[in-house]
Formats: structure tokens, C-alpha cells, sequence
């Protein structure tokens, strides 16, 4: 099966990585030491290398719908990102760039660089549910925009956004397209022609493959500037020696994913569900938060009142349990998570965040282990909590 | 990050002293605000100037829970004197250090003791000591 984590250990935080699939493992092991070559390289080690390549290539290619020449192969979801963003706006001069409010780190941060850079950028708002105001969307476009970034899955909340209905009024525009999809990507199906989108980014360990690896997708016709210079790997879209082993474990663990994607998708939703119900019946005041059914089959997010999300995590984290939250002191800022203030959440709210992520080799009597611990770790909070104590 | 916590500060947020309010409290002190993700308030005892009995309630992050209990153990049996000499700082040195983050955003402890030492000198009718006892400055 799936990742083995550590002895009574439960895991419970696969949006922020997944355990490397046995299976993927042992895909990879030829290419560290045995099938060691350089691709580059005409020899015979360094056409073992190419094969592997090549075939990974097509994998992933395949996996999404795409054809080989339009994967460029990256160190991860970040450098893709900023690939994408960047390729795109150093080809022309500062302009506009549209890009949502509850978009990851990689994409937020890289169009606050470009804005500093003499580009102006929207942030798109979203609703309640997390999902990108149409209207405000279709409002931002200018003479002068140059490209759209709007994530498939969110990582805070996991709502799906109508990606291909916002690629299409992009397209109306001729404004070329990107989207985040490496929460989607192995947990709903995703298909670059059905999305109808120029740019798509994947991340392989968020889908049971190694980490530092990850592919940009780039529409045959979409005109790029690199990010790295040097031997022109990956049709110069970047340069670089190619990570043959993460390469081949990405393209195996994206290749399992998908065959077993509706499989996984419902065990995942069915174990969700089964958490959600438990807790919104087992503690009081709490919210479920993200879209009620247009979401990642596996992320139950949700807001607790008078706890902060950090001791939340700890407290669970006692009992051997491992969820996320996006409280500002987990994330070492000041701020509560700009996903989830951008859906209306007050601070206070956004503070008692927790995010339950599941993943495949979940169980349903972790799920039940979790129900048993969870209300008896905010009731001990609630206990100490000033807020709860008067109210 | 939250960086890593010291052994003393899960330590303390797993096992917290002294949580809840004294019957009757002699002085109460509140800072923080839910908006910032911090809320401590410190209620105690005094008798012949000395805390006698110290509880508190926390709304925060593990440092935040942490420090509020570490500060309890800290001023529990001290003059008010003594316990108004003692720093958010030296809360966060006691628990063998914070994560860097953690140092102003959840550090409030001490400052929640100052609080309900003015609170108890102010309800004795003695506001003129409060400077004297505090040292200057209250929120220093």
C-alpha cells in the first residue's frame, strides 16, 4: 500500500506533502546509482538516461492530456509558478496581471515581484466559499493585460474554481492563462484540453512522489523567457541537468494516481464525510468552511471558536496526529492565512483555522480516532480560552 | 514557521499550571486581543503584599499558553514587588527560549501579571504606588 508513516502516527496533512509510494521508490532506484548517466550525454549511460526521460516524459504527458513537447520538467509547484508568471511578463513590457486573492505563496508572492517591477496586479476576490467573484474577474481585464493565474484546488480550503470557464474568458481576451494545479492534480481529474488552459503547474510530491520535482505544462504556441540560462535542457525553457531519478518518480507516481483516481477519490470522500459529520456533531460551535460540494475530495477545513489553530495542532499533534492550520502562528506571521480573511473570515475566526487533509492510505478508524480526540483537545482549550470562559 | 519549541514550552502547554481564575480575585489583568490570536488574563490573591494564589486563562498559540503558565509559577508566593520585576523576557528565558516569531506576538504573560498587580494597587485606592511598584513605565 501507500506510505507507511511511523507507528501509531496518524497523518492527516497530505496538502502539505504525501508519503513517497513504495511502489514510486522502487521506480526510482535504478536511477540514483546503477542507471546514473547524464541525458545529455550520447553514451550508453547517458542514453539509458534519455529513455527514462522520454518515458517519464510521455507518462506525464499522457496523465494530463498533453503532448511530451509541452512538459518542461522543474525543481517543483514554486519554480513552475514563477516560470510561468515570469516567462510569460518578461516578454513584454510592464503591463497587467490578474491573479486571485487566494492564490499559493509561489504565485502571490512572484506577482508582488512583477509588481515591483512596474507591473499593476489585481487580486481578484473570492465569495464565502472561496470561490473567484466572476464578475469582479471579468471587470479586471485590461487593453494592457498580459496574463491570468487562477489555481484549480485551493491548498487552505481545497474549493475548485470553474477554471475552464475563466480560461475561456481569458482566451475572448487573448490573455494567456495559468493555472496552480498541484492540489488538484491526482485528487480530481485534470486534462489541459478540457481546462482549455496555456499554462499548468504540477508538484509530484503532493501526489505520493518525491520532493523537487514537478512539471510546468506549456501550450504548444505559448511563448516563454526562461528562468535559468545555461545548456538549453527542456526546450530552453530550463536549463539544467535533469533530475532523472525525481523525474521517472514523478512520472510513476502520476501515473498511479490517475489510474487509481476514482478508486482513491472516493475512499477519500467517503472517509471526509465521515469526519466532517463527527465533528460538526461532537463540537459545538465550529464551521465548516469551503464549498460544500466543489472541493478536493480530501480537504475538511474548518474554523473553531475561542481556540487558536496552533494549539489546536499541538494539541493533536500530543495524541499523534498530524493536521495543519492556517493561524498566523503557525505561519510566523502576524496575519491569519490570506485565504481564508479573503473568504470574510474574521481574524479571530481565521486564528481557530484547522485543516484536516486525507489521503489514500487513510483509514476509517483513524478517522475515528481522530473523532475521539479532537473534541476532547478543543474542550481542554476552550477550558483555558478567556473568550470561551464568558461566553 | 513556528520555529521549534523548547522541550520546556510543550512541556508547559501540554501540562499548563495554575489554569482557570481565583474565587474572588484580588486583581485582574487582561491583555491581548482575539484579533491578534492572543488573549491572557491573570487573576490573583494578595495578602501582605505578596501573590498568594495565581491563575490564568489563555486564548493562543502554544508559546502563548506556555508563557502564561510559566509566569503563574514564576510570581506564585512573590512580593509584588518581585513580581512586577519580572519580564516577558525572562518568562521566554525561563522556558529555555522562543522561536524568534513568538518573541513580541505571543510574550504576554508578564505583561498580564503587571496588569493585575495596577489592577489590585488601583482597587486598594493605592494608584500612587503603581509607578513605584511597577517600576515606572506598567506596560515596560
Amino acid at each position: 500500500m501507500a506510505g507507511e508513516t511511523a507507528a501509531g502516527l496518524i497523518y492527516f496533512d497530505h496538502a502539505a506533502t504525501t508519503p513517497l509510494d513504495p511502489r514510486v521508490r522502487e521506480a526510482m532506484e535504478p536511477y540514483f546509482s546503477d542507471a546514473f548517466g547524464n541525458p545529455s550525454e550520447l553514451h550508453q549511460p547517458g542514453r539509458r538516461a534519455r529513455r527514462a526521460l522520454d518515458e517519464a516524459r510521455a507518462a506525464v504527458a499522457a496523465a494530463l492530456n498533453a503532448r511530451e513537447r509541452e512538459i518542461v520538467f522543474t525543481s517543483g509547484g514554486t519554480e513552475a509558478d514563477n516560470l510561468a508568471l515570469f516567462g510569460v511578463a518578461r516578454r513584454f513590457p510592464p503591463g497587467h496581471l490578474i491573479v486571485s486573492a487566494v492564490e499559493h505563496q509561489a504565485v502571490l508572492e512572484a506577482a508582488r515581484a512583477l509588481n515591483r517591477q512596474g507591473w499593476d496586479v489585481d487580486f481578484v476576490p473570492v465569495d464565502a466559499h472561496g470561490v473567484v467573484d466572476r464578475a469582479a474577474y471579468e471587470a479586471a481585464f485590461r487593453d494592457d493585460t498580459r496574463l491570468v493565474s487562477i489555481m484549480l484546488a485551493n491548498n487552505v480550503v481545497g474549493t475548485l474554481q470553474p477554471v475552464a470557464e475563466l480560461a475561456a474568458v481569458a482566451h475572448e481576451r487573448g490573455v494567456v492563462f495559468h493555472t496552480d494545479a498541484v492540489q488538484a492534480v491526482g485528487s480530481v481529474p485534470v486534462d489541459v484540453e478540457a481546462l482549455g488552459v496555456d499554462l499548468l503547474t504540477v508538484s509530484a510530491h503532493k501526489l505520493y512522489g518525491p520532493k523537487g520535482v514537478g512539471a510546468l505544462y506549456v501550450r504548444s504556441g505559448t511563448r516563454l523567457e526562461p528562468l535559468l540560462y545555461g545548456g538549453g535542457h527542456e526546450r530552453r525553457l530550463r536549463s539544467g541537468t535533469e533530475n532523472v531519478p525525481g523525474i521517472v518518480g514523478f512520472a510513476a507516481a502520476l501515473r498511479l494516481a490517475v489510474d487509481e483516481l476514482e478508486r482513491t477519490a472516493r475512499h477519500v470522500a467517503a472517509l471526509r464525510d465521515r469526519l466532517v459529520k463527527g465533528v460538526l456533531e461532537r463540537v459545538p460551535e465550529v464551521r465548516y468552511l469551503g464549498h460544500p460540494q466543489r472541493r478536493l475530495p480530501g480537504n475538511a477545513a474548518f474554523a473553531v471558536r475561542y481556540v487558536e489553530g496552533e494549539a489546536m495542532l499541538l494539541g493533536l499533534d500530543q495524541h499523534g496526529i498530524a493536521v495543519s492550520t492556517g493561524s498566523a502562528c503557525a505561519a510566523g506571521s502576524l496575519e491569519p492565512s490570506h485565504v481564508l480573511l479573503a473568504m470574510g473570515l474574521r481574524p479571530d475566526e481565521a486564528h481557530g483555522s484547522l485543516r484536516v487533509t486525507l489521503g489514500r492510505e487513510n483509514t476509517e478508524a483513524e478517522v475515528e480516532r481522530f473523532l475521539e480526540v479532537f473534541p476532547t483537545v478543543v474542550a481542554r482549550l476552550r477550558d483555558m480560552s478567556p473568550l470561551c470562559a464568558r461566553g | 514557521m513556528s520555529g521549534v519549541y523548547s522541550d520546556a514550552v510543550l512541556e508547559h502547554f501540554r501540562n499548563p499550571r495554575n489554569v482557570g481564575e481565583v474565587d474572588d480575585p484580588d486583581g485582574v489583568g487582561e491583555v491581548g486581543n482575539p484579533t491578534c490570536g492572543d488573549v491572557m488574563r491573570i487573576t490573583i490573591k494578595v495578602a501582605g503584599d505578596r501573590i498568594t494564589d495565581v491563575r490564568f486563562r489563555t486564548f493562543g498559540c502554544g508559546a502563548a499558553i506556555a508563557t502564561s503558565s510559566m509566569v503563574t509559577e514564576m510570581v506564585k508566593g512573590r512580593t509584588l514587588r518581585e513580581a512586577a520585576a519580572v519580564s516577558n523576557r525572562a518568562v521566554a528565558e525561563a522556558l529555555g527560549g522562543l522561536p524568534p516569531a513568538k518573541m513580541h506576538c505571543s510574550n504576554l504573560a508578564a505583561d498580564a501579571v503587571h496588569a493585575a498587580i495596577e489592577d489590585y494597587l488601583v482597587r486598594q485606592g493605592r494608584e500612587d504606588e503603581v509607578r513605584d511598584v511597577l517600576g515606572g513605565d506598567p506596560k515596560a
